[in-house]
């Protein structure tokens, strides 16, 4: 092969969500340097809680991510619950399982539809791979509205909902909004199914590695608003134990932090979920799925199969949940703040969030501790990246390289944070 | 016949929420891709971040150095720059850290200091540039990009929703949670727009939206204090979302005594 020296730079990676940079160095057919690098400008949350009540908490932690907001609300709520000794009662735990299903529902349509599949079928963006596969795409655009109304039911809006407070909800949603609901949660399901069915026939990359996966464990239920922390290889944590196995470094030229279990990467988020919890989906969902892809499944590509098959599972969670609504005589309990320490963890779309307050007296945050999925994820997604690029050849065009990088990054549907959308990748050949 | 409208989608220091007022139309998505032509919109896919366009629609506060650049450039190949949210139009929730030593905050959440690239304050997109027009809210919402999309396409200016939460409640039969519960509400100094959401919720507005027009914040301070709040309860009101809209860094500074 003739030697040759290239230098792409490819100032922003369309179609992901955060502010960052990748370096690849190739020097003599071999990966020199392939670094993730995110450099979105800090927002510094984890201060701006201090000083502030518990009661504007779940409004605050919201403002990290437009995409998740619930998944913060829910966590932070959890963790100030703990530390007050509070517990809601069913009703509150079922509607925010309800509102998180609606997210769900919301980020994973999102990402399916606008952010992944192009890549698979050859289009720029979402919206050129419509003028082709009109149908698909509106019924994906149809389905995150479906998860957006969900979250509008219970939150007001689906961008930083205004429901969650600490004890429970702000309002109890009538039950006639319940019902109209209901209907509309019952004839997406066949949609749902659809989409599963689509994104299983998607042209996807093989490319098996060896990684592990971590995701709450709810002992009844499909993780989603609370569990243990486990791992495919044996882990099994109460949340208030996560400190002692997970640590998180700052590594030069990032604002996110790398986090390590117990020194070495780990895999969060809907793949994850699905390879421990698959026989937590209900059964009638299970006889449905198709064949392949087989879960586990150490395919990253997978990935975005697993977000379709959670589509459907909280579609059928939520329509199951408020098919058992009652309204309640007051939609929260009392909370009485007191001194102490308080973790709370939930399984964002994009995986395990966890968070860690210490009060005062008055319920006055002392200290905040987040730990965001995306950051979980960063040291994975760089050994993903080295082993994705030694399978896929070094010797393809800086082009086919590059674009195999962006897929293998929008597998994890990154979420740097929630800030800007510059991934800038400079590739260094000789 | 004319050109289609070229529009695009800028980022800077924010949460993604307002980008998601285009993202979640749903469906319109296609039509509003049908009826303009949009070129740079990177979340969505498109990229081309120097493109000279009609309307540039911008999210998100300035916050380092290469933005503060960055803004200059959009500037200057836009017709009209729409800023949309809290952040860009009054430099969102990270401004809580204007004024307060950035040197010892980044020390409390990133172990290397020396990594991380950031200007003392977090600004507004009209303190660097000219601004046409603006959209409050912390979200925005689909009504509202619609809306400034549409009148600016027909030549019209756009209308500005300054009046009061108090009156969309009013319009809308919500109960006042301040004048029967006693909760300290914001309604009565911020700009609607979200549709009062929060007091139809049975709970208190906390200014999302920003400060509406003609503002009376100090009888409102002196109602909350009223009510039992302490001054830096009160202060806390007012330097939350929009805590750097002059409106409300004034009132809290009132409040608290500082100069």
């Amino acid at each position: 092969m003739t030697e040759r020296t290239v230098d792409i730079r490819v100032p922003i990676l369309a179609r992901v969500e955060g502010e960052g940079a990748l370096h690849l160095a190739i020097r003599a057919g071999a990966i020199e340097t392939l670094q993730l690098r995110i450099y979105e400008p800090p927002r510094l949350f984890e201060r701006f809680l201090v000083g502030r009540s518990f009661t504007e908490v779940p409004d605050m932690v919201a403002r990290i991510c437009g995409i998740c907001p619930v998944a913060y609300q829910i966590s932070a709520v959890n963790a100030l619950e703990d530390a007050f000794e509070v517990d809601p009662g069913p009703w509150v735990r079922d509607m925010r399982r309800v509102l998180y299903c609606g997210e769900w529902i919301q980020s994973h349509c999102l990402h399916i539809h606008l952010l992944a599949a192009p890549d698979f079928l050859g289009y720029a963006d979402g919206i050129a791979m419509a003028r082709d596969h009109g149908e698909v795409v509106r019924r994906g655009l149809a389905l995150q509205a479906l998860g957006n109304d969900l979250m509008r039911m219970l939150g007001g809006r689906s961008v930083h909902p205004v429901g969650v407070r600490v004890g429970g909800f702000h309002r109890a949603p009538e039950v006639a909004e319940v019902d109209a609901m209901l209907e509309r949660l019952e004839a997406a399901r066949a949609d749902a199914l659809a989409l599963v069915e689509w994104t299983a026939t998607l042209p996807l990359p093989d490319d098996r590695q060896d990684f592990d996966s971590v995701a709450l464990r709810h002992r009844d239920e499909y993780p989603m608003h609370a569990g243990r922390i486990v791992s495919d290889r044996g882990l099994d944590l109460d949340v208030h134990d996560y400190e002692r196995h997970f640590v998180e470094e700052h590594r030069e030229q990032s604002t996110a932090l790398f986090s390590l279990l117990d020194g070495a990467p780990y895999l969060v988020g809907p793949l994850a979920r699905l390879n421990l919890a698959r026989d937590q989906l209900p059964e009638p969902l299970r006889a449905r799925l198709p064949a392949r892809p087989s879960f586990p499944s150490t395919n990253m590509f997978d990935s975005i199969v697993a977000r379709a098959i959670e589509t459907a599972f909280a579609i059928g969670e939520a329509a199951r949940l408020l098919g058992r609504y009652r309204r309640p005589d007051a939609p929260a309990v009392a909370v009485t703040p007191r001194e102490a320490v308080g973790i709370g963890a939930s399984e964002a779309p994009r995986g395990l969030l966890w968070h860690r307050y210490e009060t005062d007296a008055a319920g006055l945050v002392r200290h905040a501790r987040i730990v965001p999925p995306t950051s979980q994820n960063q040291a994975r997604i760089e050994q993903d990246l080295h082993a994705s690029l030694a399978a896929f050849g070094l010797d393809h065009d800086d082009d086919a390289l590059r674009l195999r990088c962006e897929q293998v990054i929008r597998n994890y549907d990154p979420c740097i944070s929630c800030a800007t959308h510059f991934l800038r990748l400079t590739t260094e050949r000789s | 016949m004319t050109a289609r409208a070229r529009v695009a989608v800028h980022k800077f220091s924010s949460c993604d929420g307002c980008q998601l007022a285009f993202l979640n139309l749903g469906p319109a998505l296609l039509d509003l891709a049908a009826a303009v032509d949009i070129v740079h919109f990177a979340e969505a896919g498109p990229v081309d971040p120097e493109a000279e366009v009609d309307i540039a629609f911008v999210e998100g506060s300035i916050t380092t150095p290469e933005d503060a650049h960055r803004i200059q450039t959009v500037r200057a190949r836009s017709h009209h720059l729409v800023t949309i949210g809290a952040c860009a139009t009054a430099g969102g929730l990270q401004a809580l850290r204007n004024g307060e030593d950035l040197e010892a905050w980044l020390g409390h959440v990133y172990a290397h200091r020396d990594f991380v690239a950031a200007l003392p304050e977090s600004t507004p997109i009209a303190e660097h540039v000219k601004v046409d027009f603006e959209l409050w809210g912390c979200p925005i919402n689909a009504r509202q990009v619609l809306a400034v999309t549409n009148a600016l396409l027909l030549g019209v200016t756009p209308s500005d929703e300054a009046e009061k939460v108090c009156l969309a409640c009013k319009r809308a039969g919500a109960v006042c949670v301040m004048v029967t519960r006693g909760v300290a509400c914001m309604g009565p100094v911020t700009r609607t727009g979200c549709g009062a959401i929060c007091p139809r919720f049975g709970r208190d507005c906390y200014a999302c939206y920003g400060p509406a027009e003609g503002v009376n914040t100090r009888a409102l301070t002196t109602r909350f204090e009223g009510l039992g709040l302490a001054p830096e309860d009160v202060a806390r009101r007012l330097r939350f979302i929009n805590n750097a809209a002059p409106a409300f860094r004034e009132a809290a500074r009132t409040v608290t005594g500082d100069d």
